[in-house]
């Protein structure tokens, strides 16, 4: 176990330009690396200092504090890209103004605004899969998905989907035939992306919201397909 | 920067490990820093690139956010290490300073008026062109990543003009002018050789100023 956490730590290093030392590695598990970052100790008490001094300072108001909480906690998620996605299934006019102009038709619904500015709809099909990453940082389409889960921003989601994207889906339990082409969508600049999930077969006499519960998040960002045995997506 | 954030191609990160119910925040002060970080409204992504490579990879995702929020702070000299220690403000307010308001939260989940794209130059790329990423190495921020560099692509579709996002090491912009943005695709073999399916691709947004004619 050890032995693994040195390697990484040694391949990270490298990668980074910095000359490895069994020192330094060591240094490194240790925590000893700290002096020249100011990392929380104690992340509670030093984020309640920072908000009161913040706020002494004018810089921020708490009432304003609780509503950015509220609205990114409550207001949008992986619903409201749902619904887009349910529509799509059930209005095939909807669906061709959704891939051809994707921001304005998630709008009709009355969805977008930050980190949604221009959004780009991508089909799943029978022949062709599409997973969306960033792997500079954490892209995300905040108005249809919310924030991201922990794994998308994780160093191995980010590293391994642009080299290896059928062996990410497969730790997602989706394994995909050789012969199906997949996209993989890297998040570098304006560009937000969804993908739209094929509709599970079994479904044709199900109504628009029925279909929207089976929707989840994973199948959103290209990480799973849509079933009808699913509980739908994660709040 | 070639920094440990930009990790796509990168191997050995472990298997990728979703968590079952996750909720958007995992603790408390997790809201409060998201919810500080987006209403001091002035921290750029370089710094969370200069945490140093060992601390990238142990801090999660919001403790980069809280580092990088502190020293945004400090250097835009809205706060000094001693108040931010301390939670005690020396200073007193910062005059002038656009305060976030309960309505600018609520704005940010708003589609935006449709507005014309700005003008800008002729897209010097074409739909079905053959490209090349430009080999750069810049010390400062950059959204072209590492694995991209030298590689030829073909423009996919050309999108509205942005500025370039790229950053000096001061944070000031490299160049402030609109550019057309364009949708580059990537065999998966001309970035990874044979081992890569050849059915697979990868599509990257990327600004002109990235590319040049193969």
């Amino acid at each position: 176990m050890s032995t693994t956490r040195r390697e990484l730590l040694t391949v990270a290093l490298t990668a980074a330009g910095a000359a490895v030392t069994p020192d330094l590695v060591h240094a490194v598990e240790l925590g000893l690396d700290h002096d020249h970052q100011a990392i929380p100790s104690d992340p509670t008490l030093r984020v309640k200092a920072l908000e009161s001094l913040l706020v002494a300072k004018g810089i921020v108001n708490r009432a304003n504090l609780d509503a950015l909480v509220d609205t990114y906690e409550h207001k949008v998620g992986p619903r409201n890209g749902a619904r887009v996605v349910a529509h799509a299934w059930v209005d095939q006019a909807y669906k061709q103004r959704l891939l051809a102009h994707s921001t304005s038709a998630i709008a009709e619904l009355g969805y977008g605004g930050a980190e949604g500015g221009v959004m780009l709809v991508v089909e799943n099909t029978a022949h062709v899969h599409n997973l969306v990453v960033c792997t500079l940082c954490s892209c995300y389409p905040w108005p249809v998905l919310g924030l991201p889960p922990v794994w998308y921003k994780s160093a191995a989601y980010r590293s391994r989907s642009v080299i290896d994207p059928r062996g990410v889906l497969r730790e997602f339990g989706l394994k995909l035939a050789d012969d199906v082409t997949v996209r993989v969508w890297d998040s570098t600049a304006q560009v937000r992306y969804l993908v739209l999930p094929e509709r599970p077969r079994g479904t044709e006499n199900m109504s628009e919201s029925d279909l929207a519960a089976l929707v989840t998040r994973d199948a959103m960002v290209g990480v799973a397909k849509v079933t009808v045995a699913q509980e739908g997506a994660h709040a | 920067m070639n920094g440990i954030h930009d990790m796509g191609g990168m191997q050995n990160m472990g298997p990728v490990r979703p968590e079952k119910n996750e909720p958007v925040f995992h603790a408390e002060w997790e809201r409060r820093v998201f919810a500080l970080d987006m209403a001091v409204d002035e921290t750029n992504r370089y710094e969370i690139e200069l945490i140093p490579p060992a601390d990238y990879l142990r801090m999660s995702y919001y403790e980069k956010w809280l580092t990088s929020l502190i020293e945004t702070l400090k250097k835009a000299g809205l706060a000094t290490s001693a108040e931010i220690e301390s939670g005690k403000a020396v200073g007193g307010i910062v005059p002038g300073r656009h305060i976030y308001s309960v309505a600018d939260a609520l704005a940010l989940i708003v589609p935006p008026p449709e507005t014309k794209a700005p003008i800008a130059a002729a897209p010097r790329f074409h739909a079905g062109e053959r490209v090349r990423a430009r080999n750069i190495n810049p010390v400062g921020h950059t959204r072209l990543p590492r694995y991209l560099r030298a590689k030829l692509g073909t423009i996919e579709r050309t999108w509205e003009v942005e500025s370039l996002w790229d950053r000096d090491t001061e944070g000031r912009p490299v160049d402030n002018t609109p550019q057309p943005v364009y949708s580059v695709r990537f065999d998966a073999r001309e970035l990874w050789g044979e081992q890569a399916n050849p059915r697979d691709s990868v599509y990257v947004d990327m600004w002109e100023a990235y590319l040049e004619p193969s």
